[in-house]
């Protein structure tokens, strides 16, 4: 496209005409607001950085002490005995099958596990202040929202085996977990994928009363989708709370290393997200911050994004050997001096709910039914080699049945080569 | 062209948005009308974005849970594709997003496994790495990792795709190929308006999630009698455009029309029989229609604006020799871009342009 003569002499004559307006605008707003649309803000003849200090870090609210000691009557959770004790079996039993799992890992009985210790608070306190209505997105370290919702130890267990009665069909690695019918989408590995889509899962769901909990580590903040996921969550009104587990390591990376901001809580602010920060191994304070941030994203609209810091207590999965990157004595003092399991067992002995006794019967019926469970699973057969072909899509297209054809045939001449045993029929 | 003194600064503006530049330009092929589907009542002439813009009132008319974004598709879309949505569904249901593409489509995977029918619109294919993650690992697995307990299957993305004359590297790209290496995924490429509404309209409403790649120089040269109605047309299928005997040619997108016309001068003054294929489907891709017509031919070439090396073109030549290996009479030809990134000023001699195809269909008559 070519411009004029007229034309260019007449851009010229509105582009001056606009600046000596805009010099008789200046001179008159002295004391305005700027007018940018980037932001609504004030003007500074001072030159200064904001930096991490302009800020004071965001504090940790609590409800307990380490010793289980309410710290302020009025923010106690008035929650029933029976809560209570859910609670607490839920957050033990989850120790429970973790050892036991972790173990038979060791002994080479299933491929690889993650265990949840130290981290059991942050499951069980926010399950417990969520509807089974609300949709769950993990990451891979909260088998205890799981459990609170009702998922079977045999479920646990048919999934770290790949065996038939796993409602995944053995096609994904231990601890891998999902549920339709609990409304705990299915987890996967790459790190950070579910957060935008919890967003869109918020979307859908808006004005229907339910939220959506999106659970990822500090780790997984750093990754591209967080970014996604936080700026579409403000940017499109969602009802989704955002769960950090900031547990201090990525694998062997410690925070230092992951970000040199004031933890994940500052960056909610930042995108226009309310935001809470707590001690994540006080379940009662992880359960009051759920509660507000689920009334408030369903009453508004709009995403919260709840910071517990916590420390990970176990290994990052049995692949891992945390010893060669962090002191044992560092991983003994949380494990004696602040673990959540056992800060919310003084909190009940506190209430006479709980002692000795009942502890020790627990544990007992709690090894008793991983064990029965984890028997169980092993001797169940794997899905028939077949099942590999379905699920690809919706339905299976010819070029899969062709293959799933040829590989037939295959095993026909070649039975004895492979591990049919066992597999079904 | 000249500009009243009041609207100059407006038009300028206005200019920079693509869909604006009415800058003539020669292209590379000649468009040619569908042929008139059997699909029964009143048409309408509309080029192809129109076409696609009424597939997604259609979509969004007939299924309340339908919901278009992406980047600046409120006002209208930077290739007008989503006009006047915005104001006839309102805001909740069109509506930009920020500007982060993995953020696009990680929403659209929620909100497809939530229950909304999700179309997501990525503004140019080179710019759908970003969401490479999200539809490899995540879209595409969705279904088979959850044991069929959660899936995405109404998610749909549409992205501009091919070369357009001046687009350099990253408003030129055709990456279809990388696309169909992953299991899961179902991908389909239109070559005017009439399959572009039908194409979208199925892959809106498929079970599975589909990528629709929408070569962008079609948008305004391709114009059609489009039926008004709600047609589906369908996926996995390939178009045969003309039957011939001697040599078979396959093609997908703008180069299906690079195809016929250097068909018709094969014919004309060569006496060269050509039957030229439409592969509309890159994924799952119609192994049947191509092979019958090789088995027929003997002689095959393929043509895309994609590199060589591992392009789609392979894995068509590869199934061919499997499958038409006793009735091949000439080795399988592919007529591609080069293994470079795609040119800006050497656009003319990038593009596998009828000459180019031509030379190789005389070559192959020759072996």
């Amino acid at each position: 496209m070519a411009l004029s003569k007229y034309s260019i002499n007449g851009a010229f004559r509105v582009i001056s005409q606009c600046l000596s307006n805009q010099r008789l605008i200046l001179h008159k707003s002295k004391h305005t607001q700027p007018k940018f649309p980037g932001a609504t803000t004030s003007w500074t003849q001072k030159l200064q950085f904001t930096e991490q200090n302009s800020y004071a870090p965001i504090p940790v609210y609590r409800v307990m002490d380490s010793k289980g000691n309410i710290l302020d009557p009025a923010e106690e959770p008035q929650l029933s005995n029976e809560l209570l004790l859910k609670m607490y079996h839920d957050m033990s039993l989850l120790n429970v099958m973790d050892k036991i799992l972790y173990e038979s890992q060791r002994q080479g009985r299933i491929s690889f596990y993650m265990t949840n210790y130290g981290e059991e608070a942050t499951h069980i306190g926010s399950a417990a202040a969520l509807n089974i209505e609300d949709w769950v997105y993990g990451q891979y370290r909260e088998a205890g929202v799981l459990l609170y919702r009702g998922f079977s130890l045999q479920e646990f267990v048919d999934q770290c085996y790949g065996n038939i009665d796993d409602v995944g069909q053995g096609k994904q690695m231990p601890v891998h977990y999902g549920s339709r019918k609990l409304n705990f989408v299915t987890i996967s590995s790459p790190l950070a994928t579910q957060m935008p889509q919890a967003v869109g899962s918020a979307y859908a769901m808006k004005g229907t009363n339910r939220v959506v909990i999106c659970y990822f580590g500090d780790g997984s903040a750093s990754e591209g989708d967080a970014h996604a996921a936080f700026n579409f969550s403000a940017t499109l009104e969602c009802p989704v709370i955002f769960f950090c587990r900031n547990n201090g390591y990525a694998i062997s990376t410690p925070v230092e290393e992951q970000y040199r901001g004031d933890g994940i809580a500052s960056k909610g602010p930042s995108y226009g997200i309310h935001t809470l920060r707590v001690d994540g191994n006080d379940v009662l304070a992880v359960y009051k911050a759920t509660q507000l941030a689920r009334e408030y994203a369903t009453k508004e609209n709009k995403p919260v994004l709840i910071e517990a810091l916590t420390y990970r207590v176990g290994d990052h999965s049995t692949s891992d050997d945390s010893s060669a990157y962090r002191s044992q004595d560092e991983v003994l003092d949380w494990a004696n001096n602040d673990y959540p399991t056992k800060k919310f067992r003084l909190y009940l002995e506190s209430k006479g709910l709980w002692d000795e006794d009942k502890e020790k019967q627990f544990l007992q019926k709690s090894r008793k039914d991983v064990l029965l469970a984890f028997n169980a699973g092993e001797k169940k057969l794997k899905p028939k080699w077949s099942e590999m072909y379905n699920d690809v899509y919706k339905f299976i297209p010819i070029h899969i049945q062709k293959q799933k054809a040829d590989m037939k045939k295959h095993l026909e001449n070649y039975k004895e080569k492979y591990p049919l045993k066992s597999f079904s029929n | 062209m000249s500009l009243s003194k009041s609207s100059l600064l407006p038009n300028v503006l206005k200019n920079l948005f693509v869909s604006d530049v009415r800058i003539v330009r020669c292209s590379h092929f000649v468009y040619n009308p569908d042929p008139k589907p059997a699909i029964n009542g009143e048409r309408t002439k509309m080029n192809m974005f129109q076409a696609i813009n009424n597939a997604l009132d259609t979509a969004l008319k007939t299924d309340q849970k339908a919901i278009v974004f992406g980047e600046d598709v409120g006002f209208g879309g930077v290739f007008r594709c989503t006009l006047d949505l915005q104001k006839k569904y309102g805001k909740s249901r069109v509506f930009n997003t920020p500007l982060c593409e993995q953020g696009i489509a990680g929403f659209g995977i929620g909100a497809a496994a939530a229950g909304s029918t999700a179309i997501a619109e990525i503004q140019f294919a080179d710019y759908i790495f970003p969401a490479f993650d999200q539809l490899v690992n995540e879209a595409a697995k969705y279904r088979y990792r959850s044991g069929d307990q959660f899936d995405c299957g109404k998610l749909t993305i549409r992205a501009p795709c091919g070369a357009v004359g001046h687009g350099g590297l990253y408003h030129s790209q055709s990456p279809e190929a990388y696309f169909a290496h992953t299991p899961g995924l179902k991908v389909v490429i239109p070559r005017g308006p009439i399959k572009a509404k039908g194409l979208l309209l199925s892959c809106i409403r498929d079970p599975d999630p589909c990528l629709v790649f929408e070569p962008k120089a079609l948008y305004r040269a391709a114009v059609e009698e489009v039926p008004v109605a709600d047609y589906q047309l369908p996926l996995g299928k390939a178009d045969i455009l003309k039957e011939g005997k001697d040599i078979t040619m396959i093609g997908w997108g703008t180069q299906v029309h690079v195809l016929s016309e250097t068909a018709e001068i094969l014919e004309k003054e060569y006496k060269i029989s050509c039957e030229v294929i439409d592969l509309v489907s890159i994924l799952p891709w119609d192994q049947d229609t191509v092979c019958r017509s090789v088995c027929k031919t003997g002689r095959v070439l393929v043509a895309h604006e994609a590199p060589l090396t591992s392009g789609f073109g392979a894995e068509i030549a590869a199934t061919i020799q499997d499958h038409c290996f006793l009735n091949l009479e000439a080795p399988v030809a592919r007529v591609t871009g080069p293994d470079t990134p795609f040119p800006h000023v050497f656009e003319p001699f990038y593009l596998p342009t009828k000459w180019r195809c031509i030379e190789t269909a005389l070559k192959l008559m020759d072996y």
